[in-house]
């Protein structure tokens, strides 16, 4: 049984009373303990449909149809205060930028503790000592000292490994990670991702990792959905994504990235044109301006999502072909 | 082939002052004893992760900040003792791009006002309209977005209207620091992609810094990888990538990940313990001796020298010394 389903979900922005969506019927399951990688490129949709899960929208966004269902309940019609209740207790939230979701004038250990008394109900001693264990569990050394410090005496990777506890204090069962170590440099990154993935591990919580590096995904996802134009337009097994991609815009996406091993001398081979606007009107395929293989259909009729891609003249026997 | 531009010795270090009489009590050694060299026509990377000192390092060869000791030689002539004046005919031949397209173009003038703004202060003599037109369409934008103002383009094209600034003059030396960082990844590659065909059509050199590995290694002939102000290890890409000596290098490498799972679950991870340390207070002895698998006493007390391990490759790691010194 699947942690999270989300079906046909349709976010949009209303502006001057003109609705404008950003995520275009984005449907996908989470399993217990699974992580599940939503990668794409700025303006996919992939943060703003995770928002949409934990209810976090800003006043201007709006679900208008669609399902979000966690753990048998359907999170969109329960009431603020009981999403205030599954917001911590059972889902959290690791955002990409420590030094601005962490409070500056308040103290590591209260805001630590703060969650851990809202949402567990344990007294302030009981509390100190989870969130003693909490540091040490991700990381942070001499963890009793370092509760009695602001954030900005800690550094980025360090704050991260705060924003991490926090997520955990009351061991959720979904972790959401709004590209978590994005603002952090390459040797850090490698061990705040690690990490999040050992904990996920040992507790059993399934994370929605949401990333534009193609990198993390191959290292620590299972399952990568890939949107583009704020829908899923390829979705399936970290390797058969890499390996045997169907839709054109994650093949170009692959092709795009400089890797450690290919040969320096040939060049990239970019995606042409601009990541689609949500604001333009681009009929058929969101892809199609920028596809290579575009024929007429492309640029009349939306490719439905069916075997796992959107796209009305998917690529599965191309690569085979040439082997 | 002579060298285009020489960093010699060069160190940039920031006094701190404190207190009401903003008495100097320590400073930050940016940059600390750097040498390097750049042959024409070629692309040298220098990366690091942040604190490390490459944003310093070019800044002080863009002269937008002195260097404390050392020299800066740009063909053949020590710049870093010129004055404003005597530095304005090497203002035309070395040009910047930024990491930020956003904040690097000015909001309120179009995209054509800003390159001819370049060409105007530096009297140029020809149709500044023209060659306006000409460095939009070099950098593979229709003339059309000379009308337009920083907002109403997208990323990618800012990023190519901050190339056509910098190629105005016709330079011979860019610094690109994180010309590329800001870029979805679609995009990353068209930017990359432009570049490399600049430097071939007009012989540019370029001193590169990213904190991407990927990116730096393929656009790069030789990089440097630089750690709380120092060089750790220099080479080729090849030499660097394919044979890595120093430890941080190696660390720095395996803390990558690469789109490719079967590649990625035969590689192996080593992350690296600790944090980078405050540049206010550095190790002593080798500034990696903290975060050093491999580190022993000698490390924490003595700086280690360049150690030469090839033609173009260097390290500066007493393991490898002892490594020189046996073979």
């Amino acid at each position: 049984m699947s942690l999270l389903e989300i079906d046909n979900l349709t976010v949009s922005l209303s502006q001057d009373g003109v609705e404008t969506p950003l995520v275009r019927g984005v449907s996908y399951s989470v399993a217990p303990g699974e992580i599940l990688a939503l990668v794409g490129e700025s303006g996919s949709g992939k943060s703003v449909s995770s928002l949409a899960v934990m209810g976090l929208l800003s006043k201007s966004l709006r679900v208008t149809s669609g399902t979000i269902r966690f753990d048998g309940r359907d999170l969109l019609s329960v009431s603020d205060k009981q999403m205030r209740k599954i917001r911590g207790r059972d889902i959290s939230i690791v955002f990409q930028e420590p030094m601005t979701s962490l409070n500056p004038v308040r103290t590591i250990g209260s805001q630590i503790t703060e969650s851990i008394e809202e949402n567990l109900g344990l007294s302030k001693a009981n509390a100190k000592q989870r969130a003693i264990d909490l540091l040490k569990e991700v990381g942070v050394a001499d963890a009793e000292r370092r509760l009695k410090q602001y954030p900005h005496h800690f550094s980025g990777g360090m704050r991260q490994r705060v924003m991490i506890a926090i997520a955990l204090a009351a061991d959720p069962k979904l972790i959401i990670a709004d590209e978590p170590t994005t603002a952090l440099d390459v040797t850090i990154q490698a061990q705040i991702l690690d990490l999040m993935a050992r904990v996920c591990r040992n507790h059993n919580t399934a994370m929605v990792l949401i990333t534009h590096n193609l990198g993390i995904v191959a290292r620590y996802a299972q399952r990568v959905n890939v949107m583009y134009g704020g829908r899923i337009v390829e979705s399936g097994t970290a390797r058969e994504i890499y390996t045997t991609p169907r839709h054109p815009y994650t093949e170009g996406l692959l092709r795009s990235v400089p890797t450690l091993t290919q040969d320096r001398t040939v060049p990239l081979q970019p995606i042409r044109g601009n990541p689609a606007d949500p604001f333009t009107t681009i009929p058929g395929c969101r892809f199609h301006p920028r596809c290579p293989y575009a024929q007429d259909k492309c640029t009349k009729v939306v490719s439905p999502f069916k075997d796992g891609v959107a796209c009305h003249f998917p690529l599965q026997s191309a690569q085979k072909e040439a082997v | 082939m002579s060298a285009l531009l020489r960093i010699e010795d060069v160190s940039v270090h920031f006094p701190i002052h404190k207190g009401l009489l903003q008495r100097e009590v320590g400073e930050v050694r940016a940059v600390d004893s750097v040498t390097l060299e750049l042959k024409k026509g070629e692309a040298f990377g220098l990366v690091g992760e942040s604190g490390c000192g490459k944003t310093t390092l070019a800044r002080a060869v863009l002269r937008l900040v002195d260097p404390t000791s050392g020299a800066i030689w740009f063909d053949g002539q020590n710049i870093s003792g010129l004055t404003a004046k005597g530095l304005a005919p090497f203002r035309k031949r070395i040009a910047a791009i930024f990491q930020d397209p956003f904040s690097s173009l000015n909001p309120r003038q179009k995209s054509g006002q800003i390159i001819a703004e370049v060409l105007k202060v530096h009297d140029y003599a020809g149709d500044v309209q023209a060659r306006v037109g000409e460095l939009l369409s070099i950098c593979g934008l229709a003339p059309r977005f000379a009308e337009l103002y920083p907002h109403e383009m997208s990323g990618g094209q800012r990023q190519r209207v901050g190339i056509a600034r910098a190629l105005a003059l016709e330079p011979e030396l860019i610094v690109c620091d994180e010309a590329v960082s800001a870029l979805d990844v679609s995009i990353q590659a068209q930017i990359i992609n432009l570049l490399e065909e600049l430097r071939a059509k007009f012989d540019l050199t370029y001193l590169f810094i990213g904190h991407d590995l990927s990116v730096v290694r393929h656009l790069c002939d030789r990089i440097a990888v630089m750690y709380l102000g120092r060089i750790m290890e220099m080479g080729t890409s090849e030499e660097l990538f394919d044979n890595p000596r120093h430890p941080y290098t190696k660390a720095l490498i395996d803390a990558v990940p690469e789109p490719d799972p079967e590649g990625e679950d035969m590689r192996d991870h080593v992350a690296l313990k600790g944090e980078i340390p405050s540049p206010l207070n550095p190790p002593s002895g080798c500034v990696f001796n903290t975060r050093c698998p491999i580190a022993f006493d000698r490390c924490t007390k003595v700086v280690p020298s360049v150690t030469r391990l090839g033609k173009t490759h260097t390290a500066a790691c007493f393991a490898l010394q002892t490594d020189a010194a046996q073979n």
